[in-house]
């Protein structure tokens, strides 16, 4: 992009310049070219790169982070061995994916008993530091994976899950009944598994071949921690 | 000449005696550096049936290696990757060791040998908090089908109690214990105590046992419960005296009684809080027990369809 910003008055000039040539340009003015722009051309290409992303509008910028959000997610959907999520790794879809299910396991306000399932902060506090313990674990193994890269890729295989609580929440609007429980079961049961593939094709490569069960099995708690979660929702 | 002979006599005199000297300085220099690892002096003291010689000649191996490196300090990464150090077969190894103890075997000396980690210790603990929470609800499920009136809830907060109290067992108990063997060096000339972390280490494989004892209690059969549970205390806390045995043994017959039952009483404790707490007594058939009828007062007057909404296969 800084190459298509370039300035009119650099085209005159038929050689191409280094990087920081324009720098020597600032200091005496009379060598500055008159033709074109009077501004520094190194400033000017600066100046134009900013402006393209600060003067788009803000539908643009929203869809291109949805956009590589929703890349993301079909790359857990489908697991196959890319380096996306490693390569490109963002905390949105994480945080999106956390906050929906976090808001989906609470209990509602009205309910004051003492046992009952998990607040929005609980469930937060577990997804977040669970993540977290897990990466430091894979980390201190000697796994060769950075830090937010593991968080990406743990809080993006939360997808199935999400989905399955969307499933079990729709399934618990009808009648109940044994068969309720069974397609809940099931359908927690795919997802939790579809979660733990889609995790371990990412994460699995990145630690040394005698250790990568001591890496998965932290991992497989976590997700069936959160499935216990998701199987015991009772709406209020 | 004679006095070039005489000098060279001389020499050999000198270094004859030298000689005679140092081998009881070497002795002693060479016994101090064996003292400092304390399960090696274990080795020695308690005679075992493997060769005490090889795991001499190994200690010193790795205590001259362990000296060469550098300790980096506590604030760096790669001080916590020490105890991380540890491959899937050597855990594996070492949870095996702590379910099956045999007397002749210590597990501080057999099977971590100089190298505690923490991955063991640490992921058991969660996963037995878990198991906990996860059985002790699962019994609510089963007690709800013989006893309808009994209603549902996923409990949450016991995983909040079940992760506290494992994690402060298993981490403040080795440091009670630590400290107190520490305290007690002077009475001990030739063993030394654990390290803090081979402490930590006993202890959170000693708790490997609970995982399963804990899942098989889910059998609403009283009296197997209590054989599961006998049997898991039994093993567990066995590994623990058979390792605690050789450092405890020269001290004095009352302090060695008194700490060995503490470390038993408190197994048993934890096993007994976890049995009360987490697994309600499974009403009998067709009747409600008298313990939930307070709680269940006010839950008799909400409308059925929430009862219902929880289904049981």
């Amino acid at each position: 992009m800084a190459e298509a910003a370039e300035s009119p008055g650099d085209r005159g000039t038929a050689s191409p310049r280094p990087l920081f040539a324009g720098l020597s340009d600032i200091s005496i003015s009379q060598d500055i070219p008159i033709e074109g722009e009077i501004t520094i051309p190194m400033r000017s290409r600066n100046r134009e790169f900013d402006s393209s992303t600060l003067n788009e509008s803000v539908r643009n910028t929203i869809m291109r982070d949805l956009k590589a959000v929703g890349k993301k997610f079909m790359h857990v959907l489908y697991p196959r061995k890319s380096n996306t999520l490693l390569r490109d790794w963002d905390l949105w879809g994480p945080l999106i994916l956390c906050v929906t299910l976090a808001l989906m396991l609470q209990r509602g306000s009205v309910d004051s008993e003492k046992d009952g399932g998990p607040q929005f902060a609980e469930v937060f506090v577990i997804l977040w530091f669970g993540a977290v313990t897990i990466t430091l674990n894979s980390k201190l193994l000697g796994g060769n994976i950075s830090f937010f890269q593991s968080l990406c890729v743990l809080g993006y295989c939360i997808l199935p899950l999400t989905v399955a609580m969307l499933i079990c929440r729709l399934v618990l609007l009808a009648e109940p009944g044994p068969v309720n429980f069974t397609v809940r079961l099931f359908v927690v049961i795919v997802m939790f598994a579809w979660s733990i593939a889609a995790s371990t094709a990412f994460l699995a490569d990145s630690q040394p071949p005698n250790r990568k069960a001591l890496a998965v099995y932290p991992v497989f708690l976590f997700y069936f921690v959160i499935s216990w979660m998701i199987l015991t929702f009772t709406p209020q | 000449m004679a006095a070039a002979d005489e000098l060279a006599f001389h020499e050999f005199e000198e270094a004859t005696s030298l000689l005679a000297e140092t081998p009881d300085a070497a002795t002693t220099s060479r016994s101090g550096q064996l003292a400092s690892p304390g399960h090696v002096a274990v080795a020695v003291g308690s005679g075992g049936t493997y060769g005490a010689e090889d795991d001499e000649e190994e200690g010193d191996k790795t205590a001259l290696l362990q000296e060469e490196k550098p300790q980096p300090g506590f604030w760096t990464f790669s001080y916590y990757q020490r105890f991380f150090d540890v491959d899937t077969a050597q855990v594996l190894d070492r949870i095996k060791g702590s379910l099956l103890p045999r007397p002749g075997h210590n597990f501080v000396q057999h099977h971590l040998r100089n190298h505690p980690d923490l991955y063991g210790p640490f992921w058991i603990c969660a996963t037995l908090a878990f198991v906990l929470a996860v059985t002790g609800n699962l019994t609510l499920v089963l007690a709800q089908r013989r006893d309808p009136s009994i209603r549902y809830s996923p409990q949450f907060h016991k995983v909040t109690v079940a992760g506290i109290t494992i994690y402060c067992y298993a981490w403040l108990v080795p440091l009670a214990l630590w400290g107190f063997l520490r305290w007690r060096q002077g009475v001990r000339e030739r063993v030394g105590p654990y390290s803090l972390l081979e402490t930590v280490c006993v202890y959170g494989y000693s708790l490997f046992v609970f995982i399963p004892m804990v899942v098989l209690w889910l059998i609403p059969v009283p009296w197997l419960q209590w054989l599961f549970g006998a049997l898991a205390l039994a093993l567990s806390t066995a590994g623990l005296v058979l390792t605690l045995w050789p450092v405890v043994r020269e001290d004095t017959r009352l302090v060695a009684a008194a700490l060995l039952s503490t470390v038993v009483l408190l197994h048993f404790l934890l096993a007994m809080g976890c049995k009360l707490y987490f697994f309600q007594p499974l009403p009998a058939e067709q009747v409600a027990p008298p313990a939930q009828v307070t709680s269940l007062t006010l839950h008799t007057h909400l409308p059925p369809t929430l009862a219902r909404s929880v289904a049981t296969p």
